[in-house]
């Protein structure tokens, strides 16, 4: 599935603002992700496994916040940051 | 009650040292700067009166701290993260042309099933290991955890006789109360002696220095005779706010802190803190964050000290920027303000942003929240500054690079 990367992930994704993933749920996903992009998960992902406070994962337009949400290989993965703060 | 001090005499005495007083022959000073919008590099000439500068390394990143493995001076290590992004510790071996990141960054062990789990904020502090184990660094972050590496700061663990003492969530109190920006762990220190002999510091919901004696698996408080002003019981064994805390390289018994109550003394094996900041102007008074030892004479410190009355400012005292020096292990203690701005300078020097070369004389550097860099490279007696309009500076480290 495609997934969008935001601008401070890029450095993960050799600058690509849409990579491919695979997985059956968002976990899976996301470990997915970093065996394709070494360390792009803890950015996110703290050592709980929760969602970093200023990062937003949407599936189909939808915000998850679950991590077991289960995903198809049509689905559409949004990553996208909110800071606020000067 | 006012605690007893240490004894008088043992000041006074010839100190053991750790290993033949010299001072650094050539090279330059490399000024590592972390800040709140990322690192940058001052490279000194000879003569240390001009900078190239190099940066900025991760610009947005926030960087707590940046330090040079003095054991092989090449190994470069940077504690980051973002507004965004979970934190991460930057790693580089040719002094910033490269950069790798830690495969494994710091972290807290998951926690139990029903057990409430720990997520490291940010890495605070950074602490190369013993000369004996080349690859070993220690970590302190932000809530308080102390990580350890051993393959140069790839792959982090956490130290367990720590994370999860039995004492901890005492020892560190209240999450919510403390630092604006988060509970610390800081001031890690070992004992050149023996690798097994640590320091650290810890300032928070509780806090206070502690020490093992067994490379980490137990640690034991160390705060008698510091103060609490802001506890009922101004002398608890632990929960103090020790801002920094510093142990001489030559002289491994001699402890310093910079406490938010004061400027303390230890010598050990006495384990108990001495008030030598009472020795200070009453007028500027003994608060401040960072303190600096002399790299050779263990009678030698200088702090940088803020307004610690009222509703606690933590500026310059009066809006006039100084430093102080003791040259007696803190009976008496000098003004240093030669070239620094003497009205209308309300900035903060931090706990990391005060350092010192190994150059003869002695050169010192501070970092404002202002994002100024200052240097005093005849010990201070003398300030200019060497670069303005940095973000808030954070950490300021000197390392010296052979010529």
């Amino acid at each position: 599935m495609t997934v969008s990367i935001p601008t401070p992930l890029r450095s993960y994704t050799q600058k690509r603002a849409q990579v491919e993933g695979e997985g059956s749920t968002l976990a899976e996903l996301l470990c997915d992700l970093d065996r394709r992009y070494p360390g792009i998960r803890f950015r996110m992902i703290d050592e709980q496994d929760a969602i970093r406070r200023h990062i937003r994962i949407f599936v189909n337009g939808e915000q998850v916040r679950d991590l077991g949400r289960a995903l198809n290989a049509s689905d559409e993965v949004q990553i996208l940051q909110a800071l606020s703060g000067g | 009650m006012k605690p007893t001090t240490g004894n008088g005499k043992s000041r006074t005495r010839r100190l053991a040292t750790h290993r033949p007083t010299r001072a650094h022959d050539g090279g330059y000073v490399l000024l590592l700067v972390g800040t709140r919008k990322g690192a940058w590099l001052f490279h000194s000439d000879a003569s240390r009166k001009r900078w190239r500068i190099d940066g900025p390394h991760f610009l947005g990143h926030i960087v707590h701290h940046a330090v040079l493995d003095r054991r092989d001076g090449e190994t470069l290590l940077v504690a980051a993260k973002t507004g965004h992004l979970g934190p991460t510790v930057f790693r580089s071996t040719d002094i910033g042309k490269t950069w790798k990141e830690a495969s494994k960054p710091p972290a807290f062990r998951k926690a139990a099933e029903g057990e409430k789990g720990r997520a490291v904020d940010h890495v605070f502090w950074l602490t190369p290991g013993h000369a004996s184990e080349p690859n070993t660094w220690y970590a302190g972050t932000s809530p308080e955890g102390l990580f350890r590496t051993e393959d140069g700061g790839n792959t982090w663990e956490p130290v367990v006789g720590f994370n999860d003492h039995s004492m901890y969530r005492k020892w560190t109190g209240d999450e919510q109360a403390g630092t604006p920006d988060g509970p610390k762990l800081h001031s890690i220190l070992v004992d050149p002696r023996d690798p097994a002999h640590l320091y650290l510091g810890m300032s928070g919901g509780g806090g206070g220095v502690f020490e093992s004696v067994d490379k980490g698996a137990d640690w034991k408080p160390l705060n008698a005779g510091c103060r609490c002003d802001f506890l009922p019981d101004p002398y608890p064994e632990f929960g103090q706010d020790p801002h920094c805390v510093q142990l001489h390289p030559l002289a491994p018994d001699v402890l310093y802190q910079q406490n938010h109550c004061g400027i303390y003394r230890m010598e050990r094996p006495q384990a108990r803190w001495e008030r030598i900041g009472e020795n200070m102007p009453k007028a500027v008074g003994d608060i401040g964050f960072p303190i600096v030892l002399h790299p050779r004479d263990p009678n030698t410190a200088w702090v940088f000290p803020m307004d610690g009355s009222t509703v606690w400012p933590r500026v310059s005292v009066n809006g006039k920027a100084a430093a102080y020096v003791t040259r007696n292990a803190g009976k008496t203690w000098k003004r240093l303000d030669a070239g620094l701005p003497q009205e209308q300078a309300w900035f903060t020097v931090l706990r990391q942003a005060m350092t010192a070369d190994a150059h003869d004389p002695v050169g010192l550097y501070f970092g404002t929240t202002t994002g100024d860099l200052w240097a005093g490279t005849n010990e201070g007696a003398k300030w200019s500054c060497i670069a303005r309009h940095l973000p808030h500076i954070y950490s300021v480290e000197a390392a010296e690079i052979s010529g």
